[in-house]
């Protein structure tokens, strides 16, 4: 398949059946072309955590790409505390019937049985997720014994091709979720790549030595070396609060946001989500970014890095 | 030649890397002014609402209707197919639907993620192997008008989703997945996501058709 198209040989008249394995129309669903395709169709665009049916339609409306169900935004998990698990299956029910595009939903990490449910669900891709409490100290989900695809979070390569070899189709920042502050977003992002720049640049010996410091296995090394990127696409997410944070990842290298309490913590959530939604679009363009940044009102009141009492980006392994 | 990606949202560096390895540089195309002089253009996949609300935003939506009613030669893959159809089912009503092949079509008509799946095509007219195509969260034709021509189809197997939130038809229904008016060719499926070239060099080989035929035929100050 793979091979230029030429004319059929008559020296090979069955060449096409020993292509496919399966009759002609047979369904494989789940692959990971399938689990990495919807991620693609993502990018440019911009994904947002909502808690309510009602959100979710203004996020729809704003021109959202998808959105993440969830009971409480992650600024309101750091200031409540307690332990944040899964969204109740009627919320996220009530969010599918809401809207027409993609929803997605966040399991604990090491949480298979949530997984599960939300598999169960129909959930579009389930977000492994350090925004909520880990129910496993040692071990991720095994993504690849499910049908649903999974984004996850990273903080550096090792943590990237880690997360891949377990199945992960999505790999996102993780930023400091809930702070509104996108420092840490830009360090794990420009980690992330610039990590991989150094890799091309790696001889076959020192590929094992990169595989060794990154704890990675060494084909995904001996991959992202060849091919200067990750196996699966790499999102943002972690503290956007404006057009112009998602201007900057953006042009940083991230190919679409997740934008969980900046939006809805945000004086006019309509008219912002709007508004991060042209500028991701149009990133480069710093008039249009200008131009959509105007007379926003409020937004999310941040938080600096030293004041935190948890770093919700440390969870993970 | 010059063949244009809509570089709005979606997965836009996926056809533009199938046009490279074809031997043709893609132009992205996010503003009206992006539009002057392209031979065809890409509809990629994405987000069809998205996409409806960044067309007018950015001010396009007009401009490139214009030129696709004057003909201008586009392919659209999946939520490039939604907007280049007649009339979309279950979309929003602020859905655009720009008219240039005669479809109505229901969006995530395939069901959602978890119904999205990959299997091997018979395409009319392309030589060689079955056509690997990938669907991911794919618009289902309801109708085709007389005009249609119909490249190929899938059977909907008992049981298969009408749609999410619809009841399952299970009448083992043939719906048509690529299809092809005059110069504007569209897939439910998403070529730019396998190694396969053929959809994109049958594209590339209608736009240097209708090239040729512009050149015969000059235009009035209608067309383009």
């Amino acid at each position: 398949m793979e091979d230029a198209p030429t004319a059929p040989s008559a020296s090979a008249p069955n060449s096409d059946h020993s292509v496919s394995e399966t009759p002609t129309g047979t369904r494989h669903t789940g692959t990971f072309t399938v689990k990495r395709g919807l991620a693609d169709m993502l990018r440019g665009g911009v994904i947002m955590d909502v808690v309510t049916a009602e959100h979710a339609r203004i996020a729809e409306d704003a021109g959202a790409v998808a959105v993440m169900a969830l009971e409480r935004v992650p600024s309101d998990i750091r200031a409540q505390g307690g332990v944040a698990r899964m969204s109740d299956p009627a919320l996220i029910e009530a969010i599918q019937r809401a809207v027409t595009i993609p929803v997605m939903a966040k399991a604990r990490i090491g949480h298979f049985a949530e997984a599960q449910i939300l598999e169960a669900l129909d959930v579009d891709y389930i977000d492994e997720s350090e925004v909520l409490t880990p129910a496993d100290e040692a071990h991720h989900i095994d993504k690849r014994a499910f049908r649903v695809p999974f984004v996850c979070g990273a903080t550096n390569l090792g943590e990237a091709l880690r997360r891949i070899s377990e199945g992960a189709a999505l790999i996102r920042s993780k930023g400091e979720a809930g702070t509104g502050n996108i420092v840490e977003a830009v360090r794990h992002l420009r980690s992330i790549l610039g990590d991989i720049g150094k890799l091309t640049q790696a001889d076959a010996a020192e590929r094992y030595a990169w595989a060794k410091q990154l704890s990675a296995p060494i084909d995904l090394v001996n991959e992202v070396a060849e091919t200067g990127r990750l196996p699966v696409p790499l999102f943002c997410a972690g503290g956007i609060a404006t057009p112009a944070d998602s201007a900057l990842v953006m042009q940083l290298g991230a190919q679409a946001v997740f934008v969980g309490s900046g939006i809805f913590k945000s004086e006019d959530p309509a008219r912002r989500a709007r508004a991060i939604v042209e500028a991701t679009t149009h990133f480069d363009d710093a008039q249009i970014v200008a131009k959509v940044s105007r007379g926003l009102g409020a937004s999310m009141p941040g938080l600096e890095m030293a004041g935190l009492e948890q770093r919700l980006a440390d969870r993970g392994w | 030649m010059d063949i244009g990606i809509l570089a709005l949202q979606g997965d836009v560096a996926e056809h533009s890397a199938a046009l490279s390895e074809i031997g043709v540089a893609p132009r992205r195309v996010r503003r009206p002014d992006d539009l002057t002089g392209l031979d065809g253009i890409i509809l990629p996949g994405g987000e069809s609402t998205t996409m409806s609300m960044l067309l007018e935003s950015s001010g396009l939506a007009d401009p490139l209707g214009k030129e696709l009613a004057a003909g201008l030669p586009a392919l659209g893959t999946c939520a490039g197919m939604i907007l280049l159809s007649t009339h979309a089912v279950d979309g929003r009503s602020d859905q655009r639907c720009f008219g240039a092949i005669d479809l109505t079509v229901r969006r995530n008509g395939f069901g959602r993620q978890l119904e999205s799946f990959e299997c091997d095509l018979v395409v009319r007219g392309l030589s060689g192997a079955p056509l690997r195509a990938v669907f991911i969260r794919a618009p289902l034709v309801e109708a085709s008008g007389p005009a249609v021509e119909v490249l190929a189809t899938l059977e909907q197997p008992a049981g298969a989703h009408g749609g999410v939130g619809e009841a399952p038809f299970g009448d083992g229904r043939v719906v048509p997945v690529l299809c092809r008016q005059g110069a504007v060719l569209v897939a439910a499926f998403h070529p730019e996501l396998t190694p396969d070239r053929r959809v994109h060099e049958l594209f590339v080989s209608m736009v240097e058709d209708d090239r040729v035929k512009r050149t015969e035929v000059p235009r009035t100050d209608e067309g383009r």
